[in-house]
């Protein structure tokens, strides 16, 4: 059972798309799992062949329990799979975890091997320690039913009885977390839109309704080049330090149309070019608000963005989503009086927003994203 | 094409957007984005449907006429009926 959120303890299997027998490649979708937010779809990360589906459909299992067994290509057959299945993919003679989560697992008495990891390749971090301390046990799995059908489809009892009382709980898990351990800081700047919005008008002239562009895309643009530049904003705190990402995984903050939040990210921002980037976006909004995203999309996020100017608010003040360490925040473009070079005008403003965790950056590197921003928005040519 | 085949063909896109929201009951004059809760990115899909189902290409530039339902079939049926297109 992956863990898809920073605060997710169990998941209900909905469905199997695969069957014994089998083969897949990366990226393949292979099962559905029911959180509390919505139905993820879950991938599989190397290539192989299908050699035991373990949970039914219905079943509700604790983060680190294993779903299936996969044979790797090039691997020996699995061993025979005893009755309970508390067992691990070619039993690993070491789990992998850093140092400051073995030392804090002797101390509070953690069981590594129950512990599910959620650093680079699976390793256990100090805050998956904490987080398996501070959970109760995980229910005893059922029995493997030997011989029994795979049941493909939605089982009857698989999603929670509230949907939204699920998804109210997921934030609310995710939300109290981040105040309880970030030390937030708050800048903000303003931003001359003139151009990027010219620049805009005259890149969408050219296009059919289908293929425009919204000036949202140009901001998330703008967001991911200037990581580039400022990259202590981009990654997670974990461990105690700060752990910065290569790539920009552009979180996007959906609101969802029957209440709710869903941040799923845009991978390789960085390398995407405007119009990508609105293919990207049109992608994923639709897909959060029908329940189809992976489980990829919504737990690879280094920053999120967020975007409350269809509704006329000014400033955004962001509540960061952990472990990453910053989140961008914009608010509605509207005329404003504009002082330049000595002479009043009026200008479509833009206000941008950071919210950064102060354990990670401080106020200066902060204050040298927004003005990046600001420089690449004033001049939107060269994004 | 009637007033009423052009309120029904906003209709049907609308209930691609917001399956949940019960677009007959807007008031001709009232804000179609408040009324509905719908976002830039929802009001962009709107006008594609509306591409798609009636054939008018909506310009960025007519977009701030746009605000209500009696507007938008206003502005649809000039432009089905030898307005600009």
């Amino acid at each position: 059972m992956p863990s898809l959120g920073a605060d997710m303890t169990a998941g209900t299997l909905v469905q199997w798309n695969v069957k014994p027998g089998d083969a897949v490649k990366r990226g393949d979708i292979i099962a559905i799992v029911g959180t509390e937010k919505a139905d993820i779809e879950v991938e599989v990360y190397e290539a192989g062949t299908v050699e035991k589906l373990i949970a039914q459909p219905g079943d509700k299992l604790p983060v680190g329990t294993p779903l299936a067994f996969i044979r790797a290509e090039g691997e020996a057959a699995a061993p025979p799979i005893p009755a309970r299945p508390v067992v691990k993919k070619g039993a690993p003679a070491r789990v992998k975890a850093s140092p400051l989560a073995r030392k804090l697992a002797a101390e509070l008495g953690v069981d590594l091997e129950k512990v599910h990891g959620t650093g680079p390749q699976g390793a256990i971090e100090r805050h998956d320690v904490e987080q398996a301390a501070g959970t109760p046990a995980p229910p005893a799995v059922e029995p493997v039913r030997e011989g029994s059908p795979v049941a493909l489809g939605r089982p009857t009892e698989a999603a929670p009885a509230e949907p939204a009382l699920g998804m109210r709980h997921a934030i609310a898990m995710a939300m109290a977390r981040s105040n309880r351990e970030i030390p937030h800081y708050y800048l903000s700047t303003k931003i001359d839109m003139s151009k990027a919005l010219d620049w805009l008008d005259r890149f969408n002239q050219q296009r059919s309704v289908e293929n425009r562009v919204l000036p949202v895309a140009l901001l998330l643009k703008a967001v991911a080049h200037g990581l580039l530049q400022v990259p202590e904003l981009n990654g997670f705190w974990i461990d105690d330090q700060l752990k910065l990402s290569a790539e920009v995984h552009l979180g996007v903050a959906t609101s969802l149309r029957r209440g709710g939040l869903m941040i799923p990210a845009i991978h390789a921002a960085h390398q995407k070019s405007v119009e990508e980037l609105m293919t990207a976006l049109r992608d994923i909004i639709t897909r959060a608000r029908s329940g189809r995203l992976r489980g990829s999309e919504i737990t690879e996020g280094t920053i999120t963005v967020t975007n409350l100017g269809d509704l006329g608010v000014e400033t955004v003040y962001g509540v960061i989503y952990p472990p990453q360490v910053a989140l961008v925040g914009f608010g509605k473009i509207t005329d404003q009086p504009w002082a330049d070079q000595g002479m009043l005008g009026v200008r479509p403003v833009l206000t941008a927003t950071l919210a950064a965790d102060h354990r990670a950056t401080d106020g200066h590197r902060g204050a040298q994203f927004l003005e990046v921003l600001r420089r690449l928005l004033e001049a939107p040519e060269n994004l | 094409m009637t007033e009423t085949e052009i309120r029904q063909a906003i209709f049907d896109s609308l209930r691609k957007i917001a399956p949940e929201a019960d677009a007959q009951k807007i008031q001709p004059d009232e804000n179609l984005r408040e009324a509905l809760d719908i976002d830039s990115f929802d009001f962009l899909n709107l006008l594609i449907g509306l591409h798609q189902r009636l054939g008018v290409e909506i310009p960025e530039g007519d977009y701030g006429q746009l605000t209500t339902l009696s507007a938008l079939v206003r502005y649809l049926s000039q432009r089905l009926t030898g307005g600009r297109s």
